[in-house]
């Protein structure tokens, strides 16, 4: 009875013999056997690609995006083709009806752009990436140049096969030259993969998915809606400026189709987006390095 | 090695850490611990160059984390579980952080295999349980086969074979020269767990320190001593001759002594000389859970209250009575004992309400929960703690017992007795 127990120092030794002799021989540090690489962005592309084809919202978005496109297109195409009279194609080429499908298939992309980036902070992954790969930069320049081929690719494909069944399908229309063909399909799909990419940066500095969905869905659709409320004779110059500068005046620049004879033509639009692009996506690089992850 | 100088990080004018300067070692689990919103998180973060200190450095092996070459292959961290795209497979999650840093695809179904997820390689991670995402977490940690580790809270939502587990994993990675920083509120863990301790509270660094020292210093250890009730002098002649060698005696209330300062067999070696028989001599020792309670105690910044339920409740029929509270449930301090000095303080220590031949086996554990304790395995009296445990205390610690009647507020005074009078009649029975 005058020797109580001890339960702690029974249940205790397992444990207690290690740390001293570890601590004191604290000396040589662990080294790992598996080989040290040095990384770049090669790595990082690599990393964002598994991301981007890993989750299921790349397969909505583009699945919706390439269905919009040609099946809104391909129905444009058959829906003209069956109620066309004689000479009413005279002066258009058929390239003109893959616009609308894109019109509404560019907020896919802008929705995939603003989820590559925003997801990862509303997750909480961009904090295990960014423990991965410090360099920040890197990460966002894979991001961006991962979600650009994918749009860029599934864009062409789409515009191009669209194109090609819609010129097959109006015979009577006029034969669309070269530099029409090239800007029908790379000159819009390229407009149409830094859109998306300009929302990829958005999501990036705004980090949250709904938000920047919001502000790229309105800064597509608000210019166009407000210039055609816009009565006042007073407004006519501004109203005009939306008109003419709205994605979606732009987009129709490409087929040759703008809503006026003035603002952008030719090859204008893709310029001004690549602008755009330059100064978002520094503002994103620059934000980034900036602030807490 | 994980080297911060006055570290300090404010969120508008909130400070989360203020001036933190420490050192984590290689070869050891060091224990980072502080109540919730300490900034136990904030420091990790600053560690892995998410969060930018508002001033001082942390460095990691002499770099900042954002300067580190290749950072993943010399430091793993398990950030927070969740911190994963839950639409993913957890073997492509981690198979994209794999070629991030330039590490073979094929260690990703090794470390898959390590914590156990490999049969839900496959599986999108939303699915995944709280314990099964930090698996996850610590798989994509090990990923680079790093020589800094860090972990915040890696045992939430483990089950206790999980628990088990992290913690071999974490010796067995200390032992292997790596250095271990493991964050936690729960003190048990780390008592177990970790070999060096950091404390921080409300942002600042409290204690810095080996678990010894922590315990030694933290820790108020006395022994027991009871002589016959009926010899009254027996008890004086014991006190003088323990006083005498060097210890420190007070009388408690039911006639006890606590002794402090000597170790039990040279207790037992006085009692003998002097020639007085004893009925008691047995160790108390406060556990580590509760010398980081006391110490933290007044840089908690999330205390508890009771549930009110103002204007929702109904009247009482006359005559009901009014439910118990459950001890402890919103009462300020319940969880902390007072200091030593502090009059009033009693070590927990539960009624004994086992029969008598069975009560010394329960004896030394209530005092401590876990299996805290001595460092060295050997009698915590060996180390005599430095302060005196004033005052015979007519105390009641946190008595699990549904003791506390509901009007009193404080938990100290009148339900004292009746726990500690149980365990008295139990022992003169004898």
């Amino acid at each position: 009875m005058s020797t109580p127990q001890h339960p702690s120092p029974q249940a205790a030794p397992a444990w207690q013999g290690a740390p001293g002799p570890a601590y004191a021989a604290a000396g040589p540090a662990y080294t790992s056997p598996i080989p040290i690489v040095r990384t770049h962005l090669g790595h990082a592309i690599a990393s964002e690609w598994t991301k981007i084809r890993s989750v299921r919202s790349t397969m909505w978005t583009l699945g919706v995006f390439v269905l919009l496109v040609i099946g809104i297109g391909l129905l444009a195409g058959a829906v003209v083709a069956a109620n066309a009279t004689e000479g009413d194609l005279a002066g258009d080429t058929a390239l003109s009806f893959g616009f609308f499908g894109l019109l509404l298939g560019s907020m896919c992309v802008i929705t995939l752009g603003v989820l590559t980036t925003a997801s990862e902070y509303g997750t909480g992954m961009i904090r295990t990436t960014m423990v991965a790969c410090p360099s920040r930069g890197r990460v966002l320049a894979a991001k961006a140049v991962v979600f650009f081929a994918v749009a860029f690719v599934v864009t062409l494909v789409s515009s191009g096969f669209v194109a090609m069944v819609d010129v097959g399908m109006l015979g009577d229309a006029r034969q669309p030259t070269g530099s029409e063909w090239l800007k029908a399909t790379f000159g819009v799909s390229l407009y149409i993969a830094l859109l998306g990419l300009i929302s990829l940066a958005v999501g990036s500095i705004i980090r949250h998915s709904a938000g920047a969905i919001t502000i790229m869905i309105g800064v597509l659709l608000a210019p166009l809606v407000i210039a055609i409320f816009m009565f006042s004779s007073s407004l006519e110059d501004l109203r005009q400026a939306l008109f003419e500068y709205s994605i979606p005046n732009q987009l129709s620049v490409f087929y040759s189709s703008s809503l006026s004879d003035s603002g952008p033509s030719g090859w204008d639009p893709l310029w001004i987006a690549l602008g755009v692009t330059a100064v978002v996506l520094g503002g994103a690089f620059a934000l980034l390095e900036k602030r807490d992850v | 090695m994980i080297e911060a100088v006055g570290l300090t990080k404010r969120y508008g004018d909130k400070t989360a850490v203020y001036n933190l300067s420490f050192q984590v070692r290689p070869g050891a689990v060091t224990g980072f611990l502080g109540p919730n919103g300490s900034g136990k998180s904030t420091t990790m973060r600053m560690i892995l160059g998410l969060d930018n200190p508002t001033s001082g450095t942390v460095t990691i092996g002499g770099y900042p984390y954002r300067k580190l070459p290749n950072a993943a292959r010399q430091v793993g961290a398990l950030l927070d579980a969740k911190a994963v795209h839950g639409g993913r497979h957890a073997r492509n999650h981690l198979l994209s952080l794999a070629q991030l840093s330039g590490i073979p695809a094929r260690r990703v179904d090794e470390v898959l295999g390590v914590v156990g997820l490999q049969d839900v390689a496959r599986k999108r991670s939303k699915g995944f349980s709280l314990g099964m995402g930090q698996r996850l977490g610590i798989a994509a940690a090990l990923l680079g086969d790093p020589q800094v580790l860090l972990f915040d809270e890696p045992v939430n939502g483990l089950d206790p074979e999980g628990i088990l587990w992290v913690r071999n994993l974490m010796k067995s990675l200390a032992a292997e020269g790596r250095t271990v920083f493991v964050s936690s509120h729960l003190m048990s863990e780390m008592a177990v767990t970790a070999d060096h301790l950091i404390v921080i509270g409300r942002g600042q660094l409290l204690s810095d320190m080996s678990v010894t020292d922590f315990i030694s210093a933290n820790s108020a250890d006395f022994a027991r001593v009871r002589t016959p009730h009926t010899e009254p002098q027996l008890r004086e002649k014991l006190a003088s001759a323990l006083t005498e060698a060097g210890g420190h005696v007070l009388p408690e209330q039911d006639g006890a002594l606590r002794v402090t300062g000597l170790a039990l067999p040279r207790i037992s070696d006085i009692a003998h000389e002097s020639d007085v028989r004893l009925w008691e001599l047995s160790p108390h020792q406060a556990s580590l859970e509760e010398a980081y309670m006391r110490m933290t105690q007044g840089a908690v910044d999330y205390r508890s209250t009771i549930d009110q339920k103002a204007g929702l409740q109904q009247q009482l029929a006359p005559g009901a009575q009014p439910p118990m509270p459950v001890p402890g449930q919103g009462q300020p301090g319940w969880y902390a004992p007072p200091p030593p000095q502090h009059p009033g303080y009693a070590p927990p220590q539960q009624p004994v309400q086992a029969p008598p031949g069975a009560s010394y086996g329960a004896y030394g554990a209530p005092g401590a929960p876990a299996p805290a304790p001595g460092p060295n395995g050997a009698n915590p009296y060996a180390q005599a703690p430095a302060q005196a445990p004033a005052q015979p205390a007519p105390a009641s610690p946190p008595a699990p017992a549904p003791v506390a009647a509901p009007a009193e507020p404080a938990p100290a005074a009148p339900a004292a007795p009746a726990p500690d009078a149980a365990p008295t009649k139990s022992e003169d029975a004898r």
